[in-house]
């Protein structure tokens, strides 16, 4: 009982990590109503100019308040240079938009600070404390730690602000938002400034412990079913999301695994998205439209 | 009649060559109800888009409350006072009511973001305010049963006067409509009229409007602008613009 145990608290804790990226996504989605492709980058953008400044010995705290101070000014730059200019035009012209971004943030990024992988030692002891019966890693809790203060910070300031309803008024009709005098370009470029935060956190968390390298963007696939499964416009679902499919990866990789013959957790998490698709569109958590015909 | 509170001078717009609006001149008064009228095609929403700033105007200019513009951006033109609604209702669709018309506050807000977020300083009262403000133009517009309903999901009649109330929650001192009783039957029209009416009066708001049925236009209005072509073919008292031969020949043809 006590592996079980250990087995689940394991899993959902490393599907924190893969909520910390799915939260981004969120963010984006709800102000705008875009999946944004370049989630990823932005998260991969973040761990290299961390730990390039890093290996130059700068200090931690300076690093990230530096790194935070670039993902902000890229975010300002991304709503003049991509997102005005698009105002009004279909979400899927914005999806590409962001597809193409992605490509930009990675080259840039790599032509600048280099393709090697880093090593990123954030300073966290990794070993494992003994909780009762089961063993947790310590990075592990750090990192949900973590996940727990992004969620309730953004909580407070899109959940109980007005704030939250000019995101969603921005995101169902841009123009009228605009034409009742709601500032879209600033809460824009909150949003994504915002989103270049939650970035730099996850790209930390998930650079410590993968390495920083071009892979670190590949982290947003796992997110995918993370976002199907929560709802792609709610933080909170984006943290069960990430719970169910953390959980239900390791669970899965050791008590399935033995009788299918390994590497469920490669596929385990998409085919749970499936099911999701199949039974309730919008996610747990997701807005469910209604539409009077 | 008192001041102009908007004034256009030869303004012009095309799309792709096809000329939409050509040297189109004329004043509305301030605290004057002036109403839009032309067939199908004859530029009117491209005219209240371009008082908005949803379109740039070619050439000519848009002189509001003294101020003269060559351009005019939406969100610029919000902030100055100028009010709208849509044709086909741009309603945050997901919203209640009630969000939709506290959103149209978001002009006369004061905090920053910090303050609100936190909900210290000035933010206590102005969150009581401006949920005081909403509920009575929800009331004023009988919407109050409405509140707490997502969008979507009222009729269309209804979805009308939220758009309406959207717009005047802000107080804005000029208020456009696109067709606010597009799709409406008579008892629909009249009541719509009725809260246009005292919008117009009890507010002072100046309104803009676009509507094709004749008889709500005579009833309603002050102020006729006949649309024909992207011209202007006729421009007055609603009587007079009625017994406008070129009027009559824009709606009905022109015995040649």
């Amino acid at each position: 009982m006590s592996f079980f145990i250990e087995t689940l608290v394991g899993g959902l804790l490393a599907g924190v990590m893969y909520s910390l990226v799915a939260i981004g996504f969120v963010l984006i989605f709800k102000a705008s109503g875009v999946f944004n492709f370049a989630q990823g980058s932005m998260v991969l953008c973040a761990a290299l100019i961390f730990v390039t400044l890093r290996e130059k010995n700068i200090d931690f705290w300076l690093a990230a308040l530096v790194t935070l101070a670039i993902m902000i000014a890229l975010a300002i730059a991304i709503e003049r240079i991509v997102l005005r200019p698009l105002i009004n035009q279909p979400q899927i012209t914005l999806f590409m938009a962001t597809l193409g971004l992605s490509f930009v943030i990675e080259g840039i990024s790599q032509i600048v600070m280099g393709a090697s992988v880093h090593e990123l030692d954030l300073g966290i002891v990794d070993t494992p404390i003994q909780l009762g019966d089961i063993q947790v890693s310590q990075f592990d809790l750090v990192a949900a730690g973590a996940a727990g203060a992004l969620v309730v910070i953004l909580s407070i300031f899109f959940n109980w602000t007005r704030v939250g309803v000019a995101l969603r008024a921005i995101a169902d009709d841009p123009q009228a938002a605009l034409s009742i005098g709601i500032r879209l370009q600033t809460l824009w470029r909150v949003v994504w400034g915002v989103a270049g935060f939650v970035s730099l956190v996850a790209g930390l968390l998930w650079g410590s412990r993968q390495g920083v390298q071009f892979a670190l963007t590949l982290v947003v696939l796992k997110s995918l079913p993370v976002l199907i499964i929560g709802g792609f416009t709610s933080i909170t679902g984006a943290i069960v999301g990430g719970l169910i499919v953390g959980a239900g990866d390791s669970l899965a990789e050791i008590y399935l695994g033995a009788l299918l013959g390994g590497s469920v957790s490669s596929w385990f998490a998409y085919a749970l998205a499936v099911v999701f698709l199949l039974v309730r569109p919008a996610g747990l958590f997701g807005e469910r439209p209604i539409e009077r015909i | 009649m008192s001041e102009p509170i908007l004034r256009l001078r030869d303004v012009s717009l095309s799309f792709k060559g096809v000329q939409a609006l050509s040297a189109l001149s004329f004043d509305v008064a301030s605290g004057e109800i002036c109403a839009l009228i032309g067939p199908n095609g004859a530029g009117k929403s491209s005219l209240l888009n371009v008082i908005n700033g949803v379109y740039r105007a070619d050439a000519g200019d848009i002189v509001f409350e003294d101020k003269r513009f060559e351009r005019i951006r939406p969100l610029h033109a919000a902030r100055l006072g100028i009010g709208r609604t849509f044709q086909h209702n741009a309603l945050f669709k997901r919203l209640s009511v009630l969000d939709n018309v506290l959103a149209g506050l978001t002009r006369h807000s004061r905090t920053t973001l910090v303050e609100h977020a936190l909900g210290i300083g000035r933010d206590r009262s102005e969150t009581r305010d401006f949920g005081r403000r909403a509920a009575d133009v929800i009331a004023f517009l009988d919407l109050t049963r409405h509140a707490h309903a997502i969008v979507s999901t009222l009729p269309y009649g209804v979805q009308k006067r939220v758009d309406l109330a959207r717009a005047l929650v802000g107080r804005p001192t000029l208020l456009l409509l696109d067709e606010p009783m597009a799709g409406m039957n008579q008892d629909e029209k009249r009541e719509m009229s009725r809260f246009i009416l005292d919008a117009n009066r009890s507010l002072g708001t100046t309104i803009v409007l676009i509507e094709h049925d004749i008889g709500v236009v005579m009833g309603l209005s002050h102020h006729v602008v006949a649309l024909d072509y992207g011209r202007k073919v006729g421009d007055g008292a609603p009587e007079e613009v009625r017994n406008n031969p070129d009027v009559i020949a824009a709606y009905l043809g022109a015995v040649h």
